[in-house]
């Protein structure tokens, strides 16, 4: 039977990954659909996962009363979505809606957390690639902070 | 090292009275966004000819309020009309803005150096335009299609604030309905009807798989983008000569004459405003300047 293994592989936030640390994740993967509108979380629930899109596109969104959905940011094919699976306590911040019908691999995060907690070297180089992640993200937001195309700055 | 493009040998065509102001009238006046306008004009004496090279500005005179530097927006091929795109934020412009069909303007110019449409041939063009900054970049977009077999790849990246204010949205659907150019956007926020990308212009980049070593980059937006771009491009081995960028300072005579655009020891209106990344670097490290 096929696996995920050679997927995650040839994912760029798995490069330079060796096959015995994939094996491991493998585990805890497993291939999931969304169509257009479905939503993959809700801010304020569990955060028991993270997902690498595959295909389509997923849209991170804060509810204002005032003005309805906003959407913050969006992420595609080949990109990262949720980190709060990683730390207490484990709740979603946004709501991730597919934009259009979204192939991704969804990683069970309570499954990860008990395998990066048995073996330290597997959870450093998660956390080295979330971290990455974390800090292009970090860096996009205070752009967006700055409102570079308004007349402040 | 010796660079790949000279920038500073971008020719420009010497205007015979730089400083008297050559009368247009508004021909069109089209509302692009709640701040934005474009106007057509055309010479009032019916006879002149306004040549210029993508990437230069003219100075616009609204008469009894000031002048104005602003791009030139339309097609470096189309001796008339002269086009316009201009963004309503300061007394000027906010006169300017108020003009109609079949009133008249000063027009001084063309003035500054020019994107290296020409250097670029046999390379892709890599464009990345912030807000009003697609307006300096469209003459390059026509140019480059008007001779699209010369050139390999043809990216264009383009951020806004909000999906409203996305400069011509209907060229940006045939751009992007061409199937030998990639057109990219994205927004810093929207609603949920959006469809389209969320986030800072950089995070477009990632969408592409460049060669960095046959393809110039021409950059246009706020300074703080334009760096931010920078950055990024030097990260996937750009070199700094095929880079370019186009700065923006309070430019009075548009001659290198009166110093009002000094930028280190260049004139943007004379020197600039495109400039090979190599050139302005140090410059843009420095506060004073």
């Amino acid at each position: 039977m096929e696996t995920l293994e050679p997927i995650l592989a040839a994912h760029p936030f798995f490069t330079g990954m060796s096959p015995e640390l994939l094996k491991l994740l493998v585990g805890c993967a497993s291939n999931v659909k969304y169509d257009a509108g479905d939503f993959i979380s809700r801010e304020g629930q569990d955060a028991s996962e993270f997902f690498i899109i595959r295909q389509g596109k997923v849209a991170l969104e804060l509810f204002s009363p005032t003005h309805g959905p906003i959407t913050v940011e969006t992420l595609e094919d080949g990109e990262v979505m949720g980190w709060s699976w990683l730390l207490p306590p484990y709740r979603s911040h946004f709501d991730a809606r597919a934009v259009v019908l979204t192939r991704a691999i969804r990683f069970d995060g309570k499954c990860l957390r008990g395998k990066l907690e048995e073996d330290h070297h597997l959870g450093y180089e998660m956390l080295k690639r979330f971290v990455k992640i974390i800090v292009e993200r970090l860096s996009a937001t205070r752009l967006q902070l700055l409102d570079i195309y308004g007349t402040r700055v | 090292m010796e660079p790949v493009f000279d920038s500073k040998a971008a020719p420009k065509e010497a205007v015979l009275t730089p400083m008297a102001p050559e009368i247009f009238r508004v021909e069109k006046y089209r509302k692009e966004t709640h701040d934005t306008y474009t106007l057509e004009l055309r010479p009032a004496s019916g006879t002149a000819e306004h040549q210029f090279r993508a990437g230069q500005f003219n100075m616009l005179y609204k008469f009894g309020v000031g002048e104005a530097a602003i791009s030139i927006s339309g097609n470096p091929s189309l001796a008339n009309p002269l086009i316009h795109t201009i963004r309503a934020v300061g007394a000027v412009t906010k006169a300017i803005s108020k003009l109609k069909a079949g009133d008249t303007i000063g027009v001084r110019g063309p003035f500054g150096s020019c994107w290296p449409v020409q250097e670029a041939i046999g390379n892709d063009v890599l464009i990345i335009a912030g807000g009003i900054g697609l307006a300096p970049l469209r003459p390059v977009i026509y140019q480059v299609l008007a001779e699209r077999r010369k050139y390999g790849k043809v990216f264009l990246l383009y951020g806004t604030r909000t999906p409203d204010d996305l400069l011509y949205r209907g060229e940006l659907e045939k751009w992007r309905a061409r199937f030998d150019m990639e057109v990219l956007a994205t927004v810093d926020r929207a609603s949920s009807d959006w469809h389209g990308n969320v986030g800072v212009v950089t995070t477009l980049l990632k969408k592409l798989v460049l060669d960095p070593d046959n393809t110039v980059a021409m950059v246009c937006g706020p300074e703080i983008m334009m760096r931010f771009v920078a950055m990024d491009l030097i990260k996937k081995d750009f070199g700094l000569d095929r880079i370019y960028v186009s700065m923006e300072r309070n430019m009075k005579c548009g001659i290198g004459l009166c110093g009002h655009c000094q930028y280190g020891p260049t004139f943007i209106c004379k020197d600039g405003p495109v400039y090979a990344y190599d050139r302005v670097i140090g410059l843009l490290a420095r506060r004073e300047i």
